[in-house]
């Protein structure tokens, strides 16, 4: 009866069944395909579940989570090298930096709504970029490479490729479910309160603007937290995290899968990611293809494959 | 003072020359994008492809079929805009009902779409155009080389961004237009044929980007990314000048020409994000652009 | 020098000599990884795939007892895309040595994984100096040219020639500066002086602004520390604001015959540059080149030459050694000199630098010119040794073994 009563208030049965079945899934996933390639798809998922809370919780469309993203494998990769850090110390240094960058930009950000928004955050992106290609520790058009994958805690070993996917499966897992337990909180509800309807919230005493900036700096967070954990497994932080089209991918991720929903953006991200990673031969059929994409999701899955799938079991997801 | 920063007042005539012929195509490019969004309400996120389109099709008429630099200026933006009309009747109309944000996004994939497919047959490189015989050549203004080509580039462009703007502020169907942004029921029941007014001005705005396109392609090379990075700039001057502001975003454009001139000058790293950096301050300041009207 | 002659021709007698049986055939794997959609698709991407082809072709993969696959993929000049798909290559694909890698970011990346990974890296795009410098490893072999052999070429002979002030428009970025960094150096030494510098953004479309600074600079000379698209369209822009007319030169530091070809020999004519090939070179250039125009469509760069030369080079050292193992390969290359069609007599040094001439060209002028590729005039040929900056110690990867 009690754990009855808890997955009711906890999680949905149908939630946890995902989540279960999600997680052995890639408990053997790494055995299946190339784990590398895993390791990406779930560094992306997390990217794309960090923005999903700012959006399709939130309500707030960012134009510039590349910053986050890119900034913190930036830290990460620098601290892993430069001052030897072991990776987790590494990573969590990279998301630090990530959750004070979107605090200070985000504090600017909320004062604005809609395409002003977007705008501002893109703005604030731009000059993270312009920071990354001139600052002498960012090595420019290199960016930062060679990272060592080093020892977690100081013990053990990240250089087998196994060893690496166990613990970005870890630290990618886990910030998906802390995502996950703060949508659902609290706090969540009163994020989807603002979403529906601002003015109400603020009648009813909820100092919105609060709400607006903490969801920012953790969304931000977490992004940080993929990218840093990205650049670990790459071993290498570059431009192209910070670029604005990366920015336009985690949208593009989102929503493909379903913005608003839990399980739509990992399946965006993996989606997108693969779709990268095969058709790399093709050259430019790969931006063509990603542009139809765009162009079908937009006009005939708006709700993206998550929100499809959602609708015809009648249960959200 | 110049001498102090080691500038000779030349050099820096000469540079607020160039960064003026610069904001002359981000004003041409940037009054488009006002323009539909102004109507529309959708941010035409496909406008720096539409403008490679541009210099692609001048290019196609001159190589395939002979036709020269002067009908391609009019015949390119038409083309252009043709095709955009085509989208717009396909994709964006089932739209307008949505977000802006989905309208965006529809643009973008087809950016990337239009991007892709020139990158597939006509590679990277670049195709040479080259500049009309009755403009080739330049005159020496005492403080730089000015080539005639770019002095045309900015006649044109004023020429274009001041007629748009009469046409819309002070004629008929620019009243029109105007109220069917404001009220588009009613202007439908004045008996107005408003989703065909939207057609065309969608295809009024792609045909400007793709006349920017033809004036382009004879000073910068003829390539499917010419337009790639130019649209976010475009967006920001389209912000900085106020969403949907006509006046706002031709003024903008040349402004921030100038302005990035002045920036090479200086520190010419900087000159490709001192954009981003006015739009910051603008948008804290004045959220609703410089010439924006609040809501 | 002898001990290496000595053991080049060891080495080719042993070659010959040994019978090749044909059930034990070495499966090699050659992945050409490059820019196949951006600015150095043309100079390099598909192009060099059938370079490698022609390569595999013409060693007679098969009766030398090799059975030669090759993949190929695109890097988009991003270092990030490259060392995952060089990364899944050799842990997945079991390629054997990753072939051309224009773009020096993802080059260097992809150079220290390949010495991670046990493999070869036949770098034939990429222009840091810092493959066989500063980030040397002794699995890269960096074919073609770089930015030293550009500067060496180039700068001393314009400066020689009388240009002796120069102005440089530089790509911000590593490969720009380093360019920069090599030419300005030589031009010094070549009693030459530097007056200015400007760095403009990568890549970008306007370069009027920069063209009038270095006007007003009163250099003799502005150099073009870019490449690609961004040196064909500050070309196009100096021709239009009359810069060569009013007495200054161009010097293009890297400069393709694909960039001459999109720019036409009107707006080119006159441009001094240093290219390791050129198809109307000799005979076997030009018999080498024309199945190569028949399968392309377009005259080899010399990215392209340098791909065809660099896999033959391979293809011989892993037919002597028996084995796709890569310090082995790398080592039997370094010991054996090479006399191939394309880049003629040469050899790789320890640090993986391979030293071959380098010539130095003028673009013809339109009456010149007798087809589209008709472009060059030979002015000078530099020889390997003059071209190349010399050997540093901590990548000499052969000494403690000789």
């Amino acid at each position: 009866m009690a754990t009855h009563e808890k997955s009711a208030v906890g999680m949905p049965m149908m939630h946890k069944a995902i989540f279960g079945v999600l997680l052995v899934f890639l408990m053997v996933l790494p055995f299946m395909v190339y784990p590398v390639f895993a390791m990406k798809v779930m560094c992306f998922a997390l990217f794309a579940a960090a923005f999903n809370l700012l959006l399709g919780f939130g309500g707030l469309l960012s134009f510039g989570h590349a910053a986050y993203f890119g900034g913190a494998s930036y830290v990460a990769a620098h601290a892993a090298k430069v001052w030897g850090l072991t990776p987790e110390l590494a990573i969590l240094t990279g998301t630090a930096a990530a959750a004070v960058l979107g605090f200070l930009i985000g504090s600017l950000a909320i004062k604005r709504q809609g395409i002003y928004f977007a705008m501002v955050t893109l703005a604030f992106a731009q000059m993270v970029y312009f920071f990354a290609l001139q600052a002498e520790f960012t090595g420019g058009e290199d960016g930062i490479q060679g990272v060592p994958r080093g020892d977690l805690f100081g013990l053990v070993s990240l250089e087998d490729n196994i060893a690496l996917y166990f613990f970005v499966l870890a630290v990618t897992f886990g910030g998906i479910l802390a995502l996950y337990r703060i949508v659902h909180s609290p706090f969540g509800q009163v994020l989807k309160a603002i979403r529906e309807n601002e003015p109400r919230a603020v009648s009813l005493g909820y100092r919105v603007n609060r709400y607006k900036l903490l969801v920012f700096t953790l969304s931000a967070g977490f992004a940080g937290l993929a990218g840093a954990t990205k650049s670990q497994v790459f071993q290498l932080a570059s431009l192209t995290d910070v670029h604005w089209s990366m920015s336009g991918e985690v949208v593009l991720m989102t929503l493909l899968g379903g913005m608003g929903t839990v399980f739509g953006p990992l399946v965006g991200a993996a989606v997108i990611v693969s779709l990268q990673n095969y058709l790399a031969t093709f050259g430019a059929w790969v931006t063509i293809i990603q542009g139809v994409i765009f162009v079908l999701g937009v006009l005939l899955f708006r709700k993206g494959i998550v929100g499809v799938i959602a609708g015809w079991l009648r249960h959200p997801l | 003072m110049f001498e102090l920063l080691n500038i000779s007042p030349q050099v820096l005539m000469g540079q607020l020359l160039l960064g003026l012929i610069n904001g002359s195509f981000y004003a041409v490019l940037s009054l488009g994008l006002a323009v539909i969004f102004g109507l529309l309400n959708i941010i035409n996120f496909s406008h720096g492809a539409q403008y490679m389109m541009g210099a692609f099709v001048a290019w196609m008429l001159l190589s395939y079929l002979g036709i020269g630099y002067w009908p391609a200026l009019i015949l390119a933006p038409l083309i252009v805009g043709a095709v955009g009309i085509v989208l717009e009747r396909f994709a964006l109309s089932r739209l307008y009902h949505l977000d802006h944000l989905y309208g965006l996004l529809l643009t973008f994939g087809v950016a990337l779409i239009m991007q892709g497919l020139f990158r597939n047959y006509y590679g990277i490189s670049g195709q040479p155009y080259n500049i009309p015989d009755a403009l080739s050549g330049g005159r020496n203004l005492g403080f730089m080389f000015l080539p005639n080509y770019r002095a045309w580039v900015v006649v044109a462009s004023v020429i274009v961004c001041f007629g748009t703007w009469f046409m819309i502020e002070r004629t008929r169907l620019g009243a029109y237009l105007r109220a069917a942004t404001e009220n588009p029921v009613l202007v439908g029941a004045f008996g107005i044929n408003v989703p065909r007014m939207i057609t065309l001005t969608y295809g009024f705005g792609v045909a400007l980007a793709g006349f920017a396109g033809v004036l382009a392609a004879p000073i910068y090379s003829v390539n499917p990314n010419m337009g790639a990075d130019l649209i976010i700039v475009v967006f920001a001057v389209v912000v900085i000048g106020g969403m949907g502001s006509i006046l706002g975003a031709i003024i903008t454009g040349y402004g921030l020409g100038l302005i990035e001139g002045l920036t090479r000058v200086f520190y010419p790293e900087a000159s490709s994000v001192v954009i981003f950096v006015i739009m910051a301050i603008v948008l804290m300041i004045k959220p609703e652009g410089l010439f924006g009207r609040a809501n | 020098m002898i001990r290496k002659l000595a053991m080049g021709a060891t080495a080719l007698t042993m070659l010959s000599a040994v019978p090749v049986m044909a059930q034990d055939m070495i499966d090699v794997k050659l992945g050409v990884l490059n820019d196949r959609s951006g600015v150095y698709a043309d100079l390099s991407g598909e192009g060099s795939v059938i370079a490698a082809r022609m390569a595999v072709e013409d060693f007679k993969a098969a009766e030398n007892g090799l059975k030669v696959e090759i993949i190929s993929a695109d890097h988009q000049n991003k270092p990030d895309i490259g060392s995952n798909i060089a990364r899944q290559w050799y842990e997945v694909d079991g390629v054997n040595a990753i072939v051309d890698v224009p773009t020096s970011s993802v080059a260097l990346a992809v150079a220290e994984l390949t010495a991670n990974m046990g493999g070869v890296l036949l770098d034939s795009g990429a222009g840091s100096t810092e493959l066989t410098r500063g980030q040397c490893q002794p699995t890269t072999i960096h074919w073609t040219y770089d930015t030293a052999a550009l500067a060496n070429g180039t700068g001393s002979a314009i400066t020689k020639d009388g240009g002796e002030k120069w102005f440089f428009l530089t790509a911000d970025y590593a490969f720009g500066h380093s360019l920069e960094e090599n030419t300005a150096a030589v031009v010094k030494d070549s009693g030459g002086e530097v007056v200015g510098t400007v760095r403009h953004p990568f890549p970008a479309t306007d370069f009027s602004s920069f063209l009038l600074q270095a006007q007003g600079s009163g250099a003799d000379v502005i150099g073009l520390a870019n490449a690609g698209g961004d040196t064909v369209n500050a070309i196009k822009q100096a021709s239009e604001f009359g810069i060569t007319q009013a007495g200054q030169s161009l010097a293009a530091l890297l400069f393709f015959i694909t960039d001459v070809h999109a720019l036409g020999v009107e707006t080119a004519q006159g441009l001094q540059l240093t290219s390791a090939f050129y198809w109307d070179h000799d005979d076997k250039t030009r018999e080498w080149s024309a199945r190569f125009e028949e399968m392309h469509g377009a005259k080899p760069t010399m990215v392209h030459a340098g791909v065809y030369s660099s896999v033959s080079h391979y293809l011989r050292a892993v037919a002597e050694t028996g084995t796709t193992e890569g310090p082995t390969v790398a080592a039997a290359m370094k010991a054996t000199e090479f006399d191939d069609p394309l880049f003629g007599k040469g050899y790789v040094r320890a640090d993986g630098r391979v030293i071959h001439d380098m010539y130095l060209y003028e673009v013809k002028s339109p009456d010149q010119s007798e087809g589209e590729w008709d472009v060059y005039n030979m002015k000078a040929t530099v020889s390997g040794d003059d071209a190349f900056l010399p050997m540093i110690d901590e990548c000499n990867f052969t000494a403690d073994k000789g």
